[in-house]
């Protein structure tokens, strides 16, 4: 039990600051309450999403550049297919529009390994070429999404036998999160891939050494971190009933949440709850901001202040530990 | 390992062929840049005149200069990706500014912005250790967003581009745009300053081993801070000059030349490794660049395909002199 | 049954090219089912490049493998552990963010046999669940161990494995291996300590250069035969390289030491180390791997902090937090792994003129024709071969080492710190280095010597200062550091022959 908390005390200290985060939101918006949590889980949907997939890479020890792109082609590609289509008809696209993103990324992990060139280049070009696939797709904002599927990120669950004053907590678009997220994750961390995803980020030579196939597992890391962005690409349609093909800001939030979330840029640390935990606390930043009647664009100074100096403290960390 | 020393081994063409390429890596560039123009000439008969050739130059200098910032960072194993951010900043400030101070002081209070964010970008860099990537995007994104509420206390104000920059950036003179006239120099400054420089000498030994240049007694974070000011000072003289061709401040002036400034600087030669590299590369890079946009732009291509070819083109380069140069 | 087919593993024609640096070249080894087989080599022999090619650790140039008679492409290691061919590494195999129980699922090792050879290796209260990156080193080369002796290979390959082991473990491990034999399964066996590997191995195949020169037959007397083929040519030990100094040793009683430590420490490595170096002097340092000799020339060069004890140079207590600093004062370091010294993409000139623009003031023009003078007289007078002047990486590693040292000639130093700069370089190119090092003495700067190669200290130094455990052990006049006796000291064991002073009478500087 103390070595739970010892090993997880980061993860722990960012759900205490989450917790004093609401009380303070509380404090200044008295009347926020399950609707204020329904509409920043639904904020925070693509972020989380865009930050697991950062996640995943980071772990593996690379970074990825490409991830908001990703997610728009997806997204456009999602928003294409269903413009007009019926809605049992987007019971396909969706399965189609994960196993795009799973591909796409294996095309970065795959250039990575073949080309030899640095993760960071390799993730630029592709930012380019995915972003551009986007316009190809759809030139301008449009598409649809089904009905049931914009549905799905509204609203709350109702669940037999449990009253509505709790149920009203929990946000459909929370429930799609966690899913989301478990499915992959669980069975990844749990097996012998996921290890190696590890192993591959905390020393390239060791786990090679202790015979883990080192190319084969940076393309699944790339993959999975593509399958993530198709999820973050699926929740952007879902949420807009559009797609749009610019991508979106979250190349620096993942980056940011991912060190916030205790994951080490160098690799081979952390897991994917701290990070996820990271961007509410700085969508609820943002919005504790918006409450206290804050020019919106000096939010996005202070976001983007907090979010270096969450990066520099990650790094003066990192320095430590090379040092000792 | 024994050093068994085999230097005196007979060497092979092919490899001899590769050196020769890494050590000159601006003659296949200016080869490449020839074929675009034939190529240009070919599928427009007549296009490539004296006045297509002043258009192409205009255009390039902006992104010139932004990849002479890439260049210098990327020496250092770095890169700027604030830069966009620096010279829409000053671009837009010159605008606002020069209606109440007229432009000579709006000119200089235009460059301050640039060497603040070229500083915290060095401290972060230098003294933090943060990776230049995430630490330079980061400051442009905090630069946007102050700019953003700059904007709303000159929103009465107006904005005017003041007259000797529009000259300066669209101007020609006997058929030679006035853009040289500042760019000549410039150019020749960054590379003497690589070439003949103790500044220059460091920027490139910080890159190829930083461990070498402390034992040397070299202090790292001073060389970092330098070269990231210098990125962010030259990244707001670019902004002043896009201004003046361009003629609408806006606050994503300066965005769309951000990745193509470091794409130029790779394409010219320039190894984001570090290390390796040289500003007469990147400027060949930047004007094949350009006429890259003309060629896709007549070809009616869509922007998406731009997109596409732009990426897989710096890959591609990418790809090709890190095998040259882990071979040679 | 012919011999081969009696071989469990045989390597043939097996050679390694690095660019054009050849580490391997036509080297064998063969191994018989049960036997203990010693690698051994001197320092760069090629031993490690060998141990990686036989496990698909990296692939060879040329050569083949037959393992069980049969030809095997092994092209990494998890295809090797599959052939039944298993190495414990230097480096220990273990992903340092992972707990032990998840690096034996990572390597699908069974995890009873795994604890019950740990317990049979002398290590207590294993916790499973422990991040590796905070066990200790010596207890991860013995898990590392473990992991191997789990999976039952039909050949271990064990480099350096006593190393940097208490003698505890290491008595453990050296009878895990005898029984591993008498199971019918092979060792391979690398070590630089004779006497185990008299103790404990049948066969013992010895490289030079990259060749096998030989394959002995352990009995009595082998030690002598390995020796002779390790070192190829008896050393011819009556020649000294320069002179001893007279006069410097003279003058060094009266002045200040040029450097004097004090009760230096760092961490748990390095424990009280005082020592004066005059100037005119050169001081050998002699230690075994790992003993504290990388921390103490960290210390000295600026390169960290020590955690106590004080530091004078020219009788002025000094704090070095930069290199810089220490350079500001004349202490200069010459690194022996001319990787981390060197920017290999850059010239040879720019290499050496690199300490003239470390400093601000210096980062304007180059005053070119200066500058050309002082690199000039420094390549001449290391004669190093400029032919291939472009970029440092295509010089010949003895041409690169002399770099190394040319930029301190150039830019001047009072006290050189250098550490192993003779490590895989020819014979020749040494001879002239530890010439140029007694010629600067002679001219009154101070070198600092730590060599891994014993025969070296008698030709190059004045006297000889023996590290073990972090601590000085000894200190010897040249006249009596021959290498058993350095050899002797360097293992931590008390001064022996009778007739011969105790270190602590010898006094500073050279008595003749």
């Amino acid at each position: 039990m103390t070595r739970f908390i010892s090993r997880n005390a980061w993860v722990i200290g960012l759900f205490v600051i989450f917790g004093l985060l609401l009380a303070l939101t509380r404090v200044v918006q008295p009347d926020y309450g399950a609707a204020g949590i329904g509409s920043l889980v639904r904020a925070a949907l693509p972020y989380a999403f865009a930050v697991a997939a950062q996640t995943v890479v980071v772990i593996a020890g690379g970074i990825d550049l490409s991830i908001a792109s990703m997610m728009a082609l997806t997204s456009v590609t999602a928003a294409v297919l269903m413009d007009g289509a019926s809605g049992s008809f987007a019971i396909l696209v969706v399965p189609l529009i994960l196993l795009l993103g799973l591909a796409i990324g294996a095309v970065n992990g795959t250039l990575i390994v073949i080309s030899r060139v640095p993760d960071i280049v390799v993730t630029l070009a592709m930012l380019f070429v995915w972003q551009g696939a986007a316009l190809l797709v759809l030139e301008a904002p449009g598409g649809g999404a089904a009905e049931w599927l914009k549905s799905l990120l509204v609203g709350t669950v109702g669940i037999p036998g449990v009253p509505t004053a709790i149920t009203e907590w929990i946000p459909k678009a929370l429930i799609i999160l966690v899913v989301g997220l478990a499915v992959v994750w669980v069975p990844l961390y749990r097996s012998r891939l996921g290890l190696s995803i590890y192993a591959i980020g905390s020393s390239n030579l060791a786990a090679f050494r202790s015979g883990v196939a080192v190319d084969r597992t940076r393309i699944v890391a790339y993959a999975i971190a593509g399958l993530f962005s198709a999820m973050g690409g699926l929740v952007l349609t879902m949420s807009t009933g559009i797609g749009a093909p610019i991508p979106g800001p979250y190349l620096l939030a993942s980056v940011a949440a991912v060190v916030l979330g205790g994951v080490a840029l160098t690799g081979g640390k952390g897991g994917i709850v701290g990070p996820i935990v990271a961007v509410f606390i700085l969508r609820l930043v943002r919005s504790d901001l918006t409450f206290l009647a804050v020019d919106p664009n000096i939010t996005t100074i202070i976001e983007g202040t907090i979010m270096v100096i969450v990066v520099m403290i990650g790094a003066l960390f990192a320095m430590r530990r090379r040092a000792s | 390992m024994t050093a068994t020393a085999q230097a005196t081994a007979p060497i092979s063409l092919g490899r001899r062929v590769r050196r020769f390429l890494a050590d000159y890596p601006i003659v296949p560039l200016i080869v490449l840049f020839a074929l675009l123009v034939v190529v240009l000439e070919l599928l427009r008969p007549g296009i490539v005149n004296e006045r297509w050739m002043a258009n192409t130059v205009k255009f390039a200098i902006p992104l010139a200069i932004l990849a002479g910032c890439q260049t210098m960072t990327m020496l250092t194993g770095g890169i700027d990706l604030s830069v966009s951010t620096a010279a829409t900043m000053s671009a837009f400030i010159v605008a606002t500014q020069s209606p109440i101070h007229g432009p000579a002081i709006a000119t200089l209070i235009a460059l301050v912005p640039g060497i603040l964010i070229g500083f915290a970008n060095g401290i972060g860099v230098g003294v933090f250790r943060v990776h230049p990537l995430i630490m330079t995007l980061g400051l442009g994104l905090i630069g946007i967003g102050a700019l953003q509420v700059y904007q709303r206390t000159v929103i009465a104000t107006g904005s005017e581009v003041p007259e000797v920059l529009a000259w300066l950036g669209t101007g020609l003179t006997w058929g030679v745009p006035n853009a040289l006239l500042l760019f000549v120099p410039l150019a020749a400054l960054i590379l003497y300053t690589l070439r003949s420089t103790g500044f220059g000498r460091l920027l490139y030994a910080v890159g190829d081993n930083e461990r070498a240049t402390r034992i040397s007694g070299v202090l790292y974070w001073q060389v970092i801070l330098a070269v990231y000011v210098v990125s962010g000072l030259l990244a707001a003289i670019a902004g002043l000059l896009y201004v003046g061709l361009i003629k609408a401040p806006s606050l994503s002036l300066a965005e769309p030349l951000l990745l193509p400034s470091v794409a130029a600087a790779v394409i010219g030669g320039t190894s984001i490794f570090g290390g390796r590299g040289g500003y007469a590369g990147t400027m060949v890079g930047a004007l094949i660049l350009t006429v890259l946009t003309t060629l896709l732009t007549i070809l009616q291509m869509p922007e998406g395909w731009r997109g596409v070819l732009f990426g897989l083109i710096v890959l591609v380069v990418t790809a090709i002199y890190t095998r040259i140069t882990s071979e040679a | 049954m012919t011999a081969t087919d009696a071989l469990i593993l045989e390597a043939t024609g097996v050679t390694k090219n690095y660019g054009a640096v050849t580490a391997l070249d036509n080297a064998s080894l063969s191994v018989r089912p049960g036997e203990v087989h010693a690698l051994m080599g001197a320092n760069g022999a090629g031993k490690s490049t060998l141990v990686k090619i036989l496990t698909g650790a990296i692939p060879p140039t040329k050569g083949r493998i037959l393992i069980r008679g049969k030809p095997s492409q092994i092209h990494s290691p998890a295809e090797a552990r599959r052939a039944g061919l298993v190495s414990v590494y230097q480096e220990p195999a273990i992903i340092p963010d992972l707990d032990i129980a998840a690096n034996l699922r990572l390597t699908e090792t069974p995890v009873d046999p795994f604890v019950s050879w740990v317990e049979e290796l002398g290590v207590k209260d294993l916790d499973l669940h422990e991040t590796a990156r905070n066990v200790p080193l010596a207890i991860l080369r013995v898990l590392d161990l473990a992991r191997a002796l789990a999976i039952e290979p039909d050949v271990l390959l064990l480099d350096e494995m006593t190393a940097a082991l208490p003698a505890n473990l290491a008595e453990r491990v050296l009878d895990v291996v005898r029984r591993q034999s008498r199971a019918g399964r092979s060792v391979i066996f690398i070590s630089h300590r004779l006497l185990e590997i008299s103790a404990l191995c049948d066969r013992a195949t010895v490289l030079r250069d990259g060749r096998t020169v030989g394959v002995v037959d352990m009995a009595p007397g082998a030690e002598e035969r390995i020796v002779e083929l390790m070192l190829g040519a008896p050393v011819e030990r009556s020649e000294r390289v320069a002179a001893p100094p007279t006069a410097a040793s003279s003058q060094a009683a009266e002045s200040p030491p040029r450097l004097r430590a004090r009760n230096l420490r760092v961490g748990g490595k390095l424990h009280d180390v005082s020592f004066d170096l005059h100037a005119g002097e050169v001081l050998g340092v002699v230690a075994l791997e790992g003993q504290g000799q990388d921390e103490l020339f960290a210390v000295l060069s600026g390169s960290i902090r020590p955690s106590g004890g004080s530091l004078e140079v020219d009788g002025q207590v000094t704090r070095f937090g930069h290199p810089a600093d220490a350079i500001a004062v004349g202490v200069v370091y010459v690194p022996g792994d001319r990787v981390s010294a060197l920017c290999m993409q850059r010239s040879v000139r720019e290499n050496i003129a690199l300490p003239f623009s470390a400093r601000p003031r210096a980062w304007g023009p180059i005053p070119r024709r200066q500058e050309n003078v002082r690199v000039d007289s420094a390549i001449a007078r290391l004669r190093i071969d400029t032919r291939a002047q472009a970029e440092v990486h295509r010089l010949s590693g003895g041409n690169q080492q002399k770099v190394t040292i040319a930029r301190w000639i150039a830019a001047g130093a009072r006290a050189m710190l250098c550490f192993d700069p003779t490590r895989g370089i020819d014979v020749g190119t040494k001879r002239e280095i530890y010439r140029l090092l007694r010629e600067l003495a002679a001219q009154g700067t101070s070198v600092l010597l730590y060599t891994s190669e014993l025969e070296e200290v008698q030709l190059a130094c004045d006297r000889a200062v023996v590290i073990f455990g972090g601590r000085i052990v000894d200190t010897l006049p040249a006249s009596e550091a021959d290498e058993p006796a350095l050899m002797r000291a360097a293992h931590g064991l008390p001064h022996a022959p009778p007739g011969r002073p105790a270190s602590a009478a010898i006094p500073a500087g050279n008595p003749a």
